[in-house]
């Protein structure tokens, strides 16, 4: 925090500008997150609030969405949560410059991330097996902007934790990380059949790539636990929004 | 200005935050599951318990509570207004035609 005292003598002193008060009681990047948070939540509420005015205007809203998928979402949103709590801990390693235990705390984040994004991925490949696509569905055909709204919404969500968890890999591993990223990227490319919508969509990470290595290698820096709880705000978001996508999108479509 | 250190000692609190994160998502699934309520009664009930969740979520896992009074009510103000502006023009229209019938 020692980063953000104001001097209010800086003025006197003919240094006017360089020390400026925190505006929020915050240092900047804390409140420049906050801020593109509180904007990334327009869109989001943008998207959810189309969903819901569709879901609750058509009365032949198709309910696909069995036990099997719900328990799979259900599962997906404790992992969230549970990614959370980690993230906590992970805030709390780095301001005790704990840097094992922050890195651990990261890493076990990332792995309820990508745990989610696996479970979402099946969803979606299970859901297009069954012929849903982003302009019809086999359950309703008078209502086609069901899998519009379904794979905007959602894939948004998903597009967020992928860049949330290569965020944390780049906070956690640094500069490892690239080469990890870069082999999941390979392998997921020539592992995923080609007729599935995310041998394409793995593309992602090779941009996530790409910006993590020119960010890195611009700037290369030792994060500190300043950059820990900025990451962390980001990923709490991820899981925010989520918590309006469950029960907007599954429970709201449960067929029984 | 938020200083962590203060609720370092309370991490316990966190878990705390979890458990009752978790279940009121088993509250929500149930719901689903049960359908007491027609989908627009639904609607309402799941986006409360969102609200709530969320609520949590901002004031302990992203440290608000913690943060100045200043940027707590800013933010908080900013991004509520823009909802209700949101609420204002789209479900009346979507009302509108439930009860007209249509649904």
């Amino acid at each position: 925090m020692a980063d953000v005292v104001l001097d209010h003598t800086a003025a006197s002193h003919g240094a006017a500008g360089q020390y400026e008060a925190p505006l929020f009681g915050a240092y900047s990047k804390k409140v420049g997150m906050w801020l593109f948070l509180a904007s990334d939540s327009l869109t989001f509420g943008a998207l959810l609030v189309a969903f819901s005015y569709n879901r609750l205007s058509n009365p032949a809203w198709p309910t696909p969405f069995r036990v099997e998928s719900i328990t799979n979402a259900s599962i997906m949103t404790a992992c969230l949560l549970s990614s959370s709590l980690t993230m906590v801990l992970a805030v709390f390693a780095a301001q005790r410059h704990d840097r094992a235990w922050t890195r651990n705390w990261l890493l076990a984040t990332m792995v309820f991330g990508t745990a989610f994004i696996v479970l979402h991925g099946m969803e979606w490949s299970h859901l297009i097996h069954e012929g849903m696509t982003p302009f019809g569905n086999p359950w309703a055909p008078t209502v086609p902007q069901f899998g519009g709204t379904f794979f905007t919404l959602t894939g948004m969500h998903m597009l967020h934790v992928t860049i949330g968890v290569i965020y944390l890999g780049v906070i956690a591993l640094r500069k490892w990380f690239l080469p990890i990223l870069g082999a999941i990227w390979l392998v997921g490319f020539f592992v995923i059949p080609s007729d599935n919508v995310f041998h394409y969509g793995i593309h992602v990470l090779l941009v996530g790539l790409i910006v993590a290595t020119v960010i890195l290698f611009l700037k290369p820096k030792d994060y500190d636990a300043h950059d820990v709880e900025v990451s962390g705000l980001y990923w709490h978001f991820v899981d925010l929004v989520w918590m309006f996508i469950f029960p907007l999108v599954y429970l709201m479509s449960t067929k029984i | 200005m938020h200083d962590v250190a203060k609720h370092d000692d309370a991490k316990g609190q966190y878990f705390w935050v979890w458990g009752a994160l978790l279940f009121l998502t088993g509250v929500e699934v149930w719901l689903g599951y049960r359908q007491i309520f027609v989908p627009v009664r639904m609607l309402e009930v799941l986006l409360m318990l969102s609200v709530v969740k969320s609520a949590l979520i901002i004031a302990y896992f992203m440290h608000l509570k913690f943060e100045t009074a200043l940027m707590r009510w800013m933010l908080v103000i900013s991004v509520c207004a823009c909802f209700v502006i949101m609420y204002l023009f789209f479900f009346p229209d979507a009302g509108r035609i439930l009860r007209l019938g249509v649904g």
